[in-house]
C-alpha cells in the first residue's frame, strides 16, 4: 500500500477564488492510501517544495499528489523535488485543478466537486505507480538544416561555428531563397544581394557545412538525438563536383522561351540555366520539362559546348541516407495565388503584378535591369497604385485569403513607395492601407519617411476594383478619412499579397511529427518562452515556417535555434522518458498491430523459445519495444488486441483505475 | 446608446445573421459600392452605425432605397460583414413600421411600360413593402 501526501496549492487567487481548496484537502485526505494532505498559498515556490520534502520525511510517503495547475507547468519542478525528497520522480501526478478546473467554472461549488474527483483520480493513479528509471541514448553530433533561404544559412552558418557539421537540404538549384529576390531591404535600403551573397559564399567556403540543393527530405525516422534521413538528390543532368558554372552551356542552349521561376515568369531563362549570377552551388541545371534531348533526343549542344564534361543526359534521382542528431525546418514562405481575387484584374491585366515582382522589376538583375517599366508595354509608369493587406486579415473565404496579418507588408510597400518616389520624383504614388502596422525599430521613422519626405500618398481605405481600360488600369477605392469613393487611372497597380507557408511545409510536418496549426505553420513548443523548438524533441523552427517574419526577426530566430541545436549536440548522452510501451510476451499473439500503429518504428517482431508444459519448447513470435526509439505516444497499447501492450507510468490498470475514481 | 436601440441593433443582427463587430474598416464595401454616390450613409457606415447604435439615422435615411441590393460588397467584404445584408435589415425594419410601404401596389400599374421588365418591378414590390 502506499503512503501518498495530497498538496493542494491555491495558486493565489488562481485556484483559491474557484475552489474551495481546505475542502479538496480535507476530502481527499479520506481516499485510500492518503496519509497526508494540505493545502499551501504557492506550492511552486521553494517554502511549498520544502513542505513536501518535510512531509516527505515526516510521514515516510511512498507518493505524492499535488493538485496544482497544468502538468505541463509543473510537472518538472514537482518531481525534482520528490527526487530531493529522496522519492522516485516518477511517483508524482498532478491533478490540474487550475486549466481544467478553476479556470473554467465561475461558481465555487461546482469547481470545488471537481477539483476533488480531479484528486481522487490523481491518487488512485498514485495507488498503482511504480518507481521508473529513464534510458539514455547516445547524440549524432551533426545537424540537419531543411531549407536554404536566409533562415537556413543564418542556422547552418551559427551551428558550425559551434564546431558541429550541418547539412543543409534546399529543394531548388540554388541557396539563397526568397531574400535573393529582393531587391532592397528595409529600414536601411541596403541591397538583399550585397548583404545575402557574402554569407552565401560563407556556407559555400565552411568545411563543416554540406550544401545539398535540387535536394528534398524523403523519409525521416529515428528520434531526438538520432535521426535518420534519406534525401532525394533530384538528377539535376549535371555533374556538379565537374561543373565550373561558366554558363558556356546557358549561352548555347537554344530553348529560349522557358518562364524565369526567379523573375516570377516575367522573363525567359534556357533549359539548362544557373539562377542567378551568384548563386551557390554556381552550376547549371536541365530542367527535363523542356529539355529538347532529355524529351526527344534531339539537341546534345550543351555537352558539345561543355568543356568540362560535365554534361550527363543518363543521371538519376538518388538517395542518400545520413544520420542527424537534430533537425531545423526553415522551409520559409510563399506569397498567396492571386487567382481568386477577381477584383483586382491580376489575371486580365499584366500591369497587375504583386509586390514580389515587383521587387525584380526593381531589380539590376531583373527583367528590365532594374528600370521600372510596365510588363505590358515596357513604358514608364506615371501612376502607381499600391494595395495593401490583399488576402491578408481575410476571414470571409478560407479558398481566397488569410486571417492573420502578413506582417511584412506595411514595411515592404512603403518600401517600394518610396523607392520609386526617389528614383522617378514625377510618378504619382498612392498606398491604399487599412491599417499601417510598423512596430520595430525604426520602423515606423521609415513608414512616416515615405509620407513626409517622399510625398507618397497614403489613403486609408481599400480597393474595390481594378478594371483595365485601354492602357489603364481603373481604380475604384474608398477614401475613408475624407468619406469619398475615389478613382485613379493607374498605369500599374502593385498588390502586397498575403504570405503562407511554403507547400513542402505540411508534408514535412507529418515526417517529423512535428505539430502545425491551421495555416500550416509550425507549432513552436511554448509561444513565448520555447519560441524556436517544435513539440516534437530534436525539431527545431527557424524563419517564417513558424509564422510571418521580416529579415532582422528571421535572422534572429536563425540564430535561436541554432543555439538550441548546439545545446543538443554539445550532450554526450541524452536522458529518456521511461514513461514506454513495454509488452508482455505471454500474452502477445504476434499480431502485428502493433507495429503498423507505432508512429516511431520503435516495434520490431522477434522469434522467440517459450517453455511449454512436459518440458516441451515452442517458438512463437512476439512484439518487442525498442526503448530508445519509443516516444511513448500509447497507439499500440490501444491497437493490442490480447493486451499484451502496455504504457508504463499510464498502464491500463492505472487509466481504469482514474476512471473509477472518477466514476464512484 | 438607449435600451430600445440596443434591442433594435440585437435584432439587426439577428434578422440578417451578419456580424457587424466582425468589420475592421478597410472600406472594401464602399470602394465597391457601384451606388456610392446615392447614398447619404455608405456601406461601410451601416456595419459601424448599427455596431454603435446609431440606427435612427439609418431608419430615417433614403440611402436604405438606394442599395442595389447588387452584392458586390458581400462579395468582396474580407472579413464576411455581409453589409448587404445589414442594409436589408434596417430597411426591413423601417417598411414593416404600420403606412411606410415604399412601395404600394396600386402604384404598380402606373410603372408598367415597355422597357422596365416586369421583373425588376415584382422584386423592387418586394423589397420595398411587407
Amino acid at each position: 500500500m502506499q503512503r501518498i501526501g495530497v498538496f493542494v496549492c491555491w495558486c493565489g487567487s488562481n485556484i483559491a477564488a474557484t475552489v474551495d481548496v481546505k475542502a479538496v484537502s480535507e476530502a481527499l485526505l479520506k481516499e485510500p492510501g492518503v496519509v497526508f494532505s494540505t493545502d499551501y498559498q504557492y506550492m511552486c515556490s521553494q517554502a511549498g517544495q520544502n513542505m513536501i520534502i518535510d512531509a516527505v520525511k515526516e510521514h515516510n510517503l511512498t507518493g505524492i499528489v499535488v493538485c496544482s495547475c497544468s502538468p505541463r507547468m509543473h510537472e518538472a519542478t514537482f518531481r525534482k523535488t520528490a527526487k530531493a525528497a529522496g522519492l522516485n520522480p516518477y511517483m508524482v501526478e498532478i491533478a490540474n485543478i487550475r486549466e481544467q478546473c478553476s479556470w473554467v467554472h465561475k461558481d465555487m461549488q461546482t469547481g470545488t466537486e471537481k477539483a476533488i474527483i480531479l484528486g481522487k483520480a490523481a491518487v488512485a493513479k498514485v495507488n498503482l505507480n511504480a518507481p521508473l528509471t529513464p534510458g539514455e541514448s547516445s547524440v549524432t553530433k551533426r545537424a540537419l538544416v531543411i531549407g536554404g533561404g536566409i533562415a537556413g544559412i543564418q542556422t547552418a552558418l551559427d551551428i558550425a561555428e559551434a564546431g558541429f557539421e550541418v547539412d543543409i537540404v534546399e529543394k531548388q538549384p540554388t541557396i539563397g531563397g526568397k531574400m535573393a529576390q529582393l531587391d532592397k531591404t528595409f529600414p536601411t535600403l541596403d541591397c538583399a544581394a550585397c548583404i545575402l551573397t557574402p554569407k552565401m559564399v560563407d556556407v559555400a567556403q565552411n568545411e563543416k557545412i554540406r550544401i545539398f540543393s535540387y535536394s528534398e527530405v524523403e523519409a525521416v525516422s529515428g528520434f531526438v538525438g538520432n535521426y535518420d534521413v534519406k534525401i532525394k538528390r533530384k538528377a539535376r543532368y549535371v555533374k556538379e563536383d565537374i561543373c565550373t558554372g561558366c554558363g558556356a552551356c546557358v549561352d548555347k542552349c537554344p530553348m529560349k522561351k522557358v518562364p524565369n521561376e526567379f523573375n516570377l515568369g516575367m522573363d525567359n531563362r534556357r533549359a539548362i540555366y544557373i539562377p542567378f549570377a551568384q548563386a551557390v552551388p554556381k552550376v547549371a541545371t536541365i530542367d527535363p520539362n523542356t529539355c529538347n534531348m532529355l524529351k526527344n533526343g534531339k539537341c546534345g549542344v550543351c555537352a558539345k559546348i561543355c568543356t568540362a564534361g560535365a554534361i550527363d543526359y543518363k543521371q538519376q534521382d538518388e538517395i542518400v541516407q545520413e544520420k542527424y542528431g537534430a533537425i531545423v525546418v526553415a522551409t520559409g514562405f510563399n506569397p498567396i495565388s492571386m487567382e481568386k481575387f477577381d477584383e483586382f484584374a491580376y489575371n486580365q491585366s499584366k500591369d497587375v503584378i504583386t509586390s514580389l515582382e515587383f521587387e525584380r522589376l526593381t531589380n539590376a538583375a531583373g527583367p528590365t535591369q532594374g528600370k521600372l517599366l510596365r510588363p505590358s508595354d515596357n513604358v514608364h509608369p506615371h501612376t502607381i497604385v499600391f494595395v495593401q493587406c490583399v488576402g491578408s486579415r481575410c476571414s470571409a473565404c478560407a479558398e481566397k485569403g488569410k486571417e492573420y496579418c502578413s506582417k511584412i507588408c506595411c514595411m515592404y510597400t512603403a518600401k517600394h513607395a518610396m523607392l520609386v518616389r526617389d528614383k522617378y520624383p514625377d510618378t504619382d504614388v498612392y498606398v491604399f492601407y487599412i491599417d499601417v502596422r510598423t512596430p520595430g525599430k525604426a520602423f515606423d521613422e521609415f513608414q512616416r519617411r515615405a509620407v513626409e519626405e517622399y510625398g507618397v500618398k497614403y489613403v486609408k481605405g481599400m480597393v474595390g476594383k481594378v478594371s483595365p481600360e485601354g492602357n489603364k488600369l481603373k481604380v475604384q477605392a474608398s477614401d475613408l478619412l475624407n468619406n469619398k469613393q475615389i478613382n485613379i487611372d493607374a498605369d500599374l497597380v502593385v498588390l502586397a499579397a498575403a504570405i503562407e507557408p511554403d507547400k513542402s511545409a505540411r508534408p514535412l510536418a507529418t515526417m517529423l511529427t512535428a505539430s502545425m496549426d491551421t495555416n500550416d505553420f509550425f507549432t513552436e513548443a511554448h509561444p513565448k518562452l520555447r519560441p524556436v523548438e517544435s513539440p516534437t524533441a530534436g525539431v527545431f523552427l527557424s524563419g517564417a515556417c513558424q509564422g510571418p517574419k521580416d529579415i532582422p526577426e528571421t535572422v534572429s530566430q536563425a540564430s535561436a535555434a541554432a543555439v538550441k541545436v548546439v545545446g543538443l549536440l554539445a550532450k554526450d548522452k541524452l536522458t529518456g522518458n521511461p514513461c514506454i510501451a513495454s509488452s508482455n510476451e505471454l500474452m502477445c499473439n504476434g499480431c502485428s498491430s502493433c507495429e503498423r500503429v507505432c508512429p516511431y518504428g520503435a516495434i520490431t517482431y522477434v522469434d522467440k523459445e517459450f517453455r511449454m508444459p512436459n518440458r516441451t519448447t515452442k517458438i512463437r513470435r512476439v512484439a518487442q519495444v525498442n526503448s530508445a526509439v519509443c516516444q511513448g505516444c500509447g497507439a499500440c497499447t490501444v491497437a493490442c488486441p490480447s493486451g499484451a501492450m502496455d504504457l508504463r507510468g499510464f498502464t491500463s490498470a492505472q487509466i481504469m483505475a482514474e476512471v473509477d475514481a472518477i466514476c464512484k | 446608446m438607449t435600451k430600445n436601440m440596443n434591442d433594435l441593433r440585437e435584432e439587426l443582427i439577428r434578422m440578417s445573421g451578419c456580424k457587424p463587430s466582425k468589420c475592421m474598416s478597410c472600406g472594401k464595401c464602399s470602394a465597391t459600392c457601384p451606388a456610392y454616390s446615392e447614398m447619404e450613409y455608405h456601406p461601410h457606415q451601416f456595419a459601424g452605425m448599427i455596431q454603435r447604435g446609431e440606427i435612427e439615422p439609418l431608419l430615417e435615411s433614403e440611402s436604405i432605397y438606394r442599395c442595389l441590393t447588387c452584392f458586390a460588397c458581400v462579395d468582396r467584404c474580407p472579413r464576411d460583414v455581409q453589409p448587404a445584408k445589414l442594409i436589408e435589415a434596417v430597411r426591413l425594419v423601417a417598411i414593416r413600421e404600420q403606412g411606410k410601404n415604399r412601395l404600394k401596389a396600386d402604384q404598380v400599374p402606373g410603372m408598367l411600360d415597355n422597357d422596365i421588365p416586369q421583373q425588376a418591378i415584382v422584386s423592387a414590390f418586394r423589397k420595398y413593402s411587407k
